[in-house]
Order: C-alpha cells, then sequence, then structure tokens
C-alpha cells in the first residue's frame, strides 16, 4: 500500500516538475532580480558601474503625485476596459452556449478565437488605420451619413479602449461561455415551468452560476490592462500616458531600470491587493 | 387542479416521428403513467404536455383551455425532471419557494407554503442545506416539493424514480402514492418500469414508436392487451397464435385449442405465466386447455419458481407458480401444459 502510494506520488512529481521547473525559470528568477534592480541606484552592468543599494525608486513613486495619478488613470483605463469587455462578452457568450447549435457554433467560436491568430502589434496598427483622420472609419461614416462629420476618434482616450476591448473581448467570452456551458439546460426549463421569465432566470439562475467564469475573465483582463502600453501609445497620442508606458519608458527610453523595477512592483502590489479586496465577491460566488 | 386533454398530436423531428397521432385523456386528480421503452416516445408527450415541445399538429388542452401557443411559463405546471435539476446555489428552501418568489406571494406566504411542502416530504430539518448536501433521495423529495408547492394544475414527472436504487425505489413510490393523494393534483408520469407504472398509475398509456399502442386502468391493460408488444412489454405473456378453424385456433405444430367466447376474428392469443400451469396428467374438465410440453428449465426464485416448456414446434412457453405447485419433473421430461381456456387474451395482429 504504502509502496503504492510512493509509486504514485514519484509519478506525479516526475509529471510536476518540468513545469514548476520553467516557471522558476522564467518567471521567479527575472522576478527576483526585478527586485533586486528596484534597489539599486543604478543598473549594475558595465565596467564602470556605480551603484548603491537604496529605497529612493519607491519613495520616487511617493514624493511626486504624478505616478500616482498615472497609476489611478490606468486603473480606471482597466475598470472602463473590462467592464465593457463584460458587456459586449457576456451576452455573447451566453448566445453560443445557450441559444446556437451544431456547426454554426462552432464557426461563430473560431471567429472569436480569430484575434488571437494575429500579431497584436499588428491589430493596433490596423485599428490606427481605422480610426485615423480620413481612416476607414471616418469614410465609411461620411459615405452613409449626408453631411460631412469629423469624428477625431484617433490619438483619444477612446481610441485606447476600443483598441484594448478589441484585444481582451475574447478573454471573457472565453471563460464565460465554458461556465455556462456547465449549467444544465435542465435548471433553466425547471425556472420556466416553475413560471419564471427569461429576466428572472437570467438574474436568479444564470448569473449566479456563471459568476465563476466570468469574473475570471474579468480578471484576465483586468490585469494585464493596467499595465498595457502598447495601444495607449500606438492609439492614444499625447493622452496616451499611462502607468504602463511610463515602466515602459524606463526600460527602453530613459535606461532607468531601477526605477521601472520599482514602478512595477508598486503596480504589482497594487493589483494584488485590488485581487484581495475582492476576493469575498470572488468566494461569494462560487458556492 | 384540472383535466389534461390529448388530442391527436403529431410531432416529427426531422423524418422521425416522435408522436403520431396520440390521444389520451388525463382526468382530474387522477395519477397517469406513460410508460415505453426508450424512443418510445413517452418523455416527448410529457415535455409536449409541458410546453417544452410545440406539437406539429393536435391540441393539447388543461382545464378545457387549449394550451398549444402558451408558453411554458405560463402554463400552471409542476415539472420533476429525470436530474432533478435543483438549483444548485440556492437551499433546499429556496429551491422550493422559487415558484412561490415568481408569482410574488409574499414573504409570510412562501414560508408557510415551502414550510407545509417541507413536511408532506419529510425533509423539515434540511430546509437550509444545500442540494450538493443531500441524497438522492433526499434530492428527488426536494425536487417532488418544488413541483407542486405553486399548487399547479397539473404535475409532470419525467422518470421521477429512475436515479435511485431498487429498495429506495420502493419506498419512495410508497412516498409518491402518498402525497399524490395528499395533494390530488392531477399527476403524468414518465418511466420505463413496468412494475412502477402498475403500482403507482391510475391508468396507464403504453407507448411504442411514437403511437398510443393502449390506454386504460392497470389491471384492465394487464388482463386484456391489447396487442402482442402491450402484452409483453407490460409483465411477461405466453402468445398462442395459429389460424381460426371451427370454435378453435390450429397451431402450427398442427393442434387444435379451444378458445373463449367472443373472440371472433383473433388468431393470437395471450396468457400471462401465473395463468399456466404444469401438470404430470392430462387434466380433464370443462373450459381447461392442455397440450403437451417438454420440461426445458425449471428457475428456483424462493417463493415462486418459473418453469419453461417447449411444445413441439419448438416454441417456448413460461409458468410461474409456487413452488409447492409445480410437478418436481426432471429436466427434457413430458409434462402437461394447462390453462383455463377464459384466461386466453384476443389481442390484436398488430405489433
Amino acid at each position: 500500500m504504502a509502496n503504492i502510494l510512493s509509486q504514485d506520488t514519484r509519478r506525479a512529481a516526475g509529471l510536476l516538475t518540468p513545469a514548476y521547473l520553467w516557471l522558476t525559470v522564467a518567471i521567479f528568477l527575472p522576478l527576483a532580480a526585478m527586485l533586486y534592480f528596484s534597489f539599486l541606484s543604478d543598473v549594475p552592468f558595465g565596467p564602470e558601474a556605480d551603484w548603491y543599494y537604496t529605497s529612493e525608486n519607491y519613495r520616487a513613486f511617493f514624493e511626486t503625485g504624478t505616478y500616482a495619478s498615472l497609476l489611478w488613470k490606468s486603473i480606471k483605463l482597466g475598470l472602463t476596459v473590462t467592464v465593457i469587455c463584460v458587456l459586449l462578452g457576456f451576452p455573447c457568450a451566453l448566445v453560443l452556449a445557450k441559444v446556437i447549435q451544431g456547426r454554426s457554433r462552432e464557426a461563430l467560436f473560431l471567429l472569436i478565437i480569430l484575434p488571437f491568430w494575429s500579431n497584436s502589434l499588428v491589430r493596433i496598427f490596423s485599428w490606427a488605420i481605422v480610426l485615423r483622420g480620413n481612416g476607414v472609419l471616418e469614410l465609411a461614416v461620411n459615405w452613409v451619413l449626408p453631411f460631412d462629420i469629423r469624428l477625431g476618434l484617433m490619438f483619444t482616450p477612446t481610441a485606447v479602449v476600443i483598441g484594448l476591448v478589441h484585444s481582451y473581448l475574447p478573454y471573457v467570452i472565453l471563460t464565460s461561455y465554458l461556465a455556462l456551458q456547465a449549467i444544465d439546460n435542465s435548471l433553466i426549463e425547471a425556472a420556466r415551468s416553475m413560471g419564471a421569465k427569461r429576466l428572472t432566470i437570467l438574474w436568479r439562475i444564470i448569473l449566479p452560476l456563471s459568476m465563476p467564469g466570468l469574473l475570471a475573465g474579468a480578471v484576465l483582463i483586468f490585469v494585464p490592462v493596467v499595465g498595457s502600453f502598447m495601444e495607449p501609445r500606438i492609439l492614444g497620442g499625447r493622452f496616451g500616458t499611462y502607468y504602463g508606458t511610463v515602466i515602459e519608458d524606463q526600460f527602453t527610453a530613459v535606461f532607468n531600470w531601477p526605477l521601472g523595477a520599482a514602478l512595477s512592483f508598486i503596480l504589482l502590489a497594487v493589483v494584488l491587493v485590488i485581487l484581495a479586496l475582492s476576493s469575498p465577491i470572488l468566494r461569494n460566488a462560487r458556492t | 387542479m384540472a383535466e389534461v386533454v390529448v388530442e391527436n398530436v403529431t410531432k416529427s423531428f426531422g423524418p422521425m416521428k416522435a408522436l403520431d397521432n396520440v390521444s389520451m385523456d388525463f382526468p382530474d386528480g387522477g395519477f397517469f403513467a406513460l410508460l415505453g421503452p426508450s424512443g418510445s416516445g413517452k418523455t416527448t408527450l410529457l415535455r409536449t404536455i409541458a410546453g417544452f415541445i410545440l406539437s406539429d399538429s393536435g391540441h393539447i388542452r388543461i382545464g378545457g383551455e387549449k394550451v398549444d401557443r402558451v408558453p411554458v411559463e405560463k402554463r400552471d405546471i409542476g415539472m420533476m425532471f429525470q436530474s432533478y435539476a435543483l438549483f444548485p446555489n440556492m437551499t433546499v428552501a429556496d429551491n422550493i419557494g422559487f415558484g412561490l418568489r415568481v408569482r410574488r406571494v409574499g414573504a409570510s406566504e412562501e414560508t408557510r407554503r415551502v414550510g407545509e411542502a417541507l413536511e408532506l416530504v419529510r425533509l423539515s430539518d434540511l430546509a437550509h442545506r444545500k442540494p450538493s448536501e443531500l441524497s438522492g433521495g433526499q434530492r428527488q423529495r426536494v425536487a417532488l416539493a418544488r413541483a407542486f408547492v405553486t399548487n399547479p394544475r397539473v404535475l409532470l414527472l419525467d422518470e421521477p424514480l429512475s436515479a435511485l436504487d431498487k429498495a429506495l425505489r420502493v419506498d419512495m413510490q410508497i412516498e409518491l402514492k402518498r402525497i399524490q393523494r395528499e395533494i390530488g393534483i392531477t399527476t403524468i408520469f414518465v418511466t420505463h418500469d413496468q412494475d412502477e407504472a402498475l403500482t403507482l398509475a391510475d391508468k396507464i398509456g403504453i407507448l411504442k414508436d411514437g403511437r398510443m399502442v393502449q390506454a386504460g386502468p392497470p389491471r384492465d391493460v394487464y388482463d386484456r392487451p391489447a396487442s402482442t408488444f402491450a402484452a409483453e412489454f407490460l409483465g411477461e405473456a405466453n402468445v398462442f397464435d395459429g389460424t381460426r378453424e371451427g370454435g378453435g385456433l390450429r397451431l402450427t405444430d398442427g393442434s387444435l385449442i379451444a378458445l373463449p367466447e367472443g373472440s371472433e376474428t383473433a388468431q393470437s392469443f395471450a396468457i400471462r405465466p401465473e395463468n399456466l400451469s404444469l401438470a404430470q396428467e392430462k387434466p380433464n374438465g370443462d373450459g381447461i386447455g392442455s397440450l403437451q410440453a417438454q420440461m426445458v428449465q425449471r428457475v428456483f426464485a424462493g417463493a415462486m419458481t418459473t418453469c419453461v416448456v417447449e411444445l413441439s414446434d419448438g416454441r417456448r412457453m413460461k409458468a410461474i407458480a409456487l413452488d409447492r405447485d409445480m410437478p418436481h419433473a426432471e429436466d427434457g421430461s413430458p409434462v402437461w401444459l394447462t390453462w383455463k381456456t377464459a384466461q386466453l387474451t384476443p389481442i390484436g395482429s398488430e405489433p
């Protein structure tokens, strides 16, 4: 008995080790290095590297209000994009999981996953072509409407939101779809037999039971959007300064890695605090 | 509470006719079984009455009102699903109270009626459990309470006991019958278990390939099956068939048997195994039929013994009797198969 158990344990360990080894190397080591950098005065590279240990990178965040207000701007962006994705994605997932049957469902599903197959940079630049003045969207609108209209969407926060929603919408559709798919149709039929209208069924049965999937999708969107930099930079123009773009600047333009690392860890901490605060809701949804 | 009438209902799924011109009456307050093998259309008929399936033609009436175009949620039905379909996110009390809350009966009224329903199914102390914390039998009773608590016009049960093990099923049959008597709601249930149909129902409808083969009280359907299928599906049956000759029936092995009065044209006759007996001597007397046969197998099962015998044309017949009433004949030895002529039931030649 004990022998069989240990054999099982060994087999399990054999299967788990590669993944955990990879995670250690690919995530924890660089993260640890970044954490180390964030307490240095300068990058410890090159022969004339002159550096000492300091906490000034973290103090910088609190000394000026600039970083904090940018972080708040990014959190608002994250909330906006998440809410829009949920409002667009959940009804879509609901129809895919509960209304459409058979082969057309597969085809529609493919269309949702399609954006994953294209390069994200290409996607964003194609949005730039669509949104810019005299671009595809403006031409189309002016072709339909009898009067001339200037949309002026390019290089606005709206353009950033549009680009981000496009990139992250599939996440909430996929997670909601899986949760909705797991709801037995007989539950919906039972509710109908008891006289419940569609809205009541949605509110009392479908929404509570699919909440874990919906929230998982929301978290998957919120976390990367708060730290996003590509969409704001390309589509936001002069409005495109967000917390994520500032971090990127530290690494690529200013070459102040310690400050970039410190700002990243503050972002990580804030996101973890937000998730921890919302975890009671997440836990409730599961039961 | 209301009478349910199914009139010439037909429903096709693609080329397959799931229901083919089905008619049946379900008088107010009765307990009815729809019986049939899988794929016979019994669940389709139940779901058509519920409104989940719209018929291609024909009508469903509940309490005299034509409900063909009335959606499920407005039909005022109670339905219990094979999987029970309890809401996993709600407690037992909330599950049962769901239909009441939808009807906005008010909190105090809801509490009172949920309490009554829980008492009726004997689950009062489990009101605050989640469905995942209940046993199969308890879930089944919650599902039942949830179906009748709104006092619907008709109660529809889809294979209500099929998910339970044998011992629990027999207990729940008695329980189900008691509850149905107490609430008095017209109840229609679907089953593939003949014993369950015979035990519970006031009236049984037997379906095969989407058609209603026979409908009537259990005793009538059992004693006077209208077809070979009905005879063999509802319990076991032996069938004699041959050609009519004078007042009797000439079997394929050449022997002539006497027939009961009033069976003018029938060419097939069924007889239940318990109405066949075996004897070592050829029996004599008025109204007694007999045939020479050979003992094939004797199966002892406690109180009852089943004997399989073979007629001279190779046809096998089954007789069931108390063990002490069976002659102690060796396998392969000749016996006389006997019966009372009056117990031969004419059946249609249709399947």
